[in-house]
């Protein structure tokens, strides 16, 4: 379960998340919606710990745990997981090391046995052929030259990979084609189970269409004014945000 | 006298005992090379800071050390590493050992040959390092590819050996590629971890028509050892000279290079990596002369920094009015991995023709944290992930190298700098 209360978060003096109450029990998967620049992704930075930001008040409970303590490979190791709406080039680094070196921190850290080279590969090719990717993938630099819709299918196959029992997917199915999009959802709904909950950030009701979330929320000005069933995503699809907050 | 001429001082009165016994003391053209690079030191010195060339390394150190040349050569031959090419040339404290060596064909030692290879020999036009070398000079190599000949892939090692005072050593190389030759010449500088020593090597380099000359230098002298190298290359028309050096070592180490296109096609690349660590000061000066029309030229110059020190780069790219359609592109990259690294960059395009492309840029910054907080989402810890973004800024500085066996040399220089040095 997560749990965040009372959230709020500055950068650089000027106030983001005033004031963020939220729940996503185990097993959940919530989206979040929300007009531009209202406070998705710096939420979902906080959450994963990225520096820069002030938390000014409020609190995040992770399974118990005080999850703005934790340092972000802390919060990794421990399954929580941030598909990043930009994902971030690596000139120089080699995807399936850089994969294979992220799994094996992770392992150490939960004091699990690293895997071997032709180990990984087995296990990177199985989730490659499940998200319809190319093996060529790996060879290349992180992100380094991806397309759009294939720097959002790495992140994909990451999680794919790590395994996460908390996924934050940050507009993930920005700038995919239909295909990928079905292919991308097809890759959250298999981790879907008891113990894998989910916060889907988008912009489209399409997406909610293969993912169905539990819950649906609207972030506003650095708030949750509206929280509903999967039908406010139509709502608002229909509508627009102008209706959202004052209904 | 200041401290800097009091430095040449010592050279000068040791080159006078023994400028009848140096090589090439019966030529009259090498004596005549000798005694103006004796002049020229005279009169300039060795380079001091008010010089422009030399406003961001100063030679103090080198003055102060008090260097002699070792004019006997070390009884012991120091353990080799297990050579990567079928053809090797040792070389110990600046002169060829030829027992050690597997010499190539068309290769000898320039002390045996000098009579054949004083015309190849330039001037100093006035370069105190280069006069100094003049001067000195016992030995080198003497490469002369005939036409059409592809040599291969040749290994050089510069081992200082003696370790016991402050010696200077200053080797001549002389190469020329007769039309359309070609030869990779993958060099390595080494040298005791606590011996303070000067290598102060001057290269003569002709490329001629459809020549191509792949010289890879990788520097990793010993830390308290200096390295002042000059290289001089001619390229004709057609003719690529290719040129990459790492700076991984020494206290304090200048590597200057000019090139000279002369004839219409002719190619230069001028890359290189400095890997600079704390005490280390490296710096990185190049000239590039377009004095024909037609010619590319590629540089890219990437400089890691860290603890305490200080790296240089100047690259002077000159476009003369003969020089239509230039095609130059000089990048130069740092990465700053301390508060207390510095470097100083100061690229120059001096451009007299109108129907040119030159482009260049420059960087200067520290690891990006965008890039580590990306790491460590991953569950990469944050040491960790520093050491990767510093290996991924090498394994691109060195990216352009193609040849294995200078690869294999640079990869073994480079892997693991950051945990050996600044972790
Ligand atoms: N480094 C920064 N300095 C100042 N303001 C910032 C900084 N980073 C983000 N902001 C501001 O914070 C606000 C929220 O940004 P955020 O990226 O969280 O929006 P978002 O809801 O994810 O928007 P989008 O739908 O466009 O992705 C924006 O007004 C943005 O300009
Ligand atoms: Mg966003």
């Amino acid at each position: 379960m997560l749990r965040i209360e009372g959230l709020t978060a500055e950068i650089e003096g000027k106030q983001i998340l005033k004031g963020i109450d939220l729940e996503v029990p185990k097993g959940e998967i919530h989206a979040i919606m929300g007009p531009n620049g209202s406070g998705k992704s710096t939420l979902s930075y906080v959450l994963s710990g990225r520096e820069g930001y002030d938390i000014t008040g409020g609190s995040v409970t992770w399974n118990g745990q005080d999850l703005l303590a934790m340092e972000p490979e802390e919060r990794a190791a421990a399954g929580l997981f941030l598909a990043f709406q930009y994902p971030v080039e690596l000139p120089g680094v080699g995807n399936a090391n850089f994969l294979r070196t992220a799994l094996n921190a992770q392992r150490r850290a939960r004091g699990e046995k690293e895997v071997d080279a032709m180990a990984f590969l087995k296990l990177a090719r199985e989730k490659l052929k499940k998200l319809h990717m190319s093996d060529e993938m790996l060879k290349r630099n992180v992100n380094v030259g991806f397309s759009g819709g294939e720097k959002k299918r790495n992140e994909v196959l990451q999680m794919a990979l790590m395994n996460p029992s908390m996924a934050i997917l940050d507009e993930t199915d920005s700038g995919l084609d239909i295909d990928a999009l079905r292919i991308v959802s097809e890759g959250v709904n298999a981790l879907r189970g008891p113990d894998f909950s989910s916060l889907v950030i988008t912009h489209y009701q399409r997406l909610l269409n293969y993912i169905v979330p539990d819950r649906v929320h609207v972030l506003m000005d650095g708030r949750i004014v509206r929280s509903g069933g999967k039908e406010l995503a139509e709502e608002l699809e229909a509508q627009g945000y102008g209706q959202a907050s004052a209904a | 006298m200041n401290a800097v001429t009091a430095g040449a001082g010592g050279f000068i009165s040791r080159f006078e005992g023994l400028r009848d016994r140096l090589p090439g003391a019966e030529l009259e053209q090498v004596r005549a090379l000798r005694e103006e690079g004796a002049a020229t030191l005279r009169e300039k010195g060795l380079p001091g800071r008010r010089v422009e060339e030399w406003r961001y390394t100063d030679l103090a150190p080198v003055a102060q050390a008090q260097f002699t040349e070792a004019l006997t050569a070390v009884g012991e031959a120091p353990a080799l590493p297990a050579p990567r090419a079928p053809h090797r040339v040792v070389f110990l404290d600046g002169r060829l050992a030829e027992h050690l060596s597997q010499l190539p064909p068309h290769a000898a030692p320039l002390s045996a040959r000098l009579e054949a290879a004083q015309d190849l020999l330039a001037a100093d036009h006035g370069m105190p390092l280069v006069g100094l070398n003049a001067m000195m000079f016992e030995d080198g190599l003497f490469l002369d590819l005939p036409e059409g000949r592809d040599a291969g892939t040749i290994e050089v090692l510069n081992i200082a050996a003696h370790a016991e005072r402050p010696i200077a050593f200053h080797p001549r190389h002389v190469i020329r590629l007769a039309p359309g030759a070609q030869l990779t010449l993958v060099e390595t500088s080494t040298g005791p971890a606590g011996a303070t020593y000067l290598h102060n090597p001057v290269y003569d380099i002709r490329v001629a028509e459809g020549a191509t000359f792949t010289h890879v230098r990788v520097q990793r002298e010993g830390r308290s050892a200096f390295q002042l190298s000059t290289i001089r290359a001619r390229v004709a028309a057609g003719g690529t000279y290719d040129n990459f050096t790492l700076n991984a070592g020494g206290r304090l180490v200048r590597n200057e290079i000019h090139v000279t296109l002369e004839g219409p096609k002719a190619a230069a690349h001028m890359n290189g990596a400095q890997l600079v660590a704390d005490g280390q000061h490296a710096d990185t000066t190049t000239f590039l002369d377009h004095a024909a029309p037609d010619c590319p030229s590629r540089q890219t110059v990437k400089t890691v920094l860290a603890g305490k020190s200080r790296g240089v780069f100047q690259g002077k790219i000159l476009v003369r009015q003969v020089a239509q359609r230039t095609d130059g592109y000089q990048m130069n990259q740092a990465l700053l991995l301390s508060e207390e690294a510095e470097i100083d960059a100061k690229p120059q395009l001096e451009i007299y023709a109108d129907d040119v492309r030159c482009s260049h840029g420059a960087t200067v910054g520290a690891l990006d944290p965008e890039q580590l907080f990306y790491l460590r989402a991953r569950g990469i810890p944050a040491e960790e992930a520093r050491a990767i973004l510093v290996q991924a800024f090498l394994t691109e500085a060195v990216e352009g190298v193609t040849d294995p066996i200078a690869q294999a040399a640079l990869e073994e220089a480079v892997s693991g700098w950051w945990e050996r040095e600044a972790a």
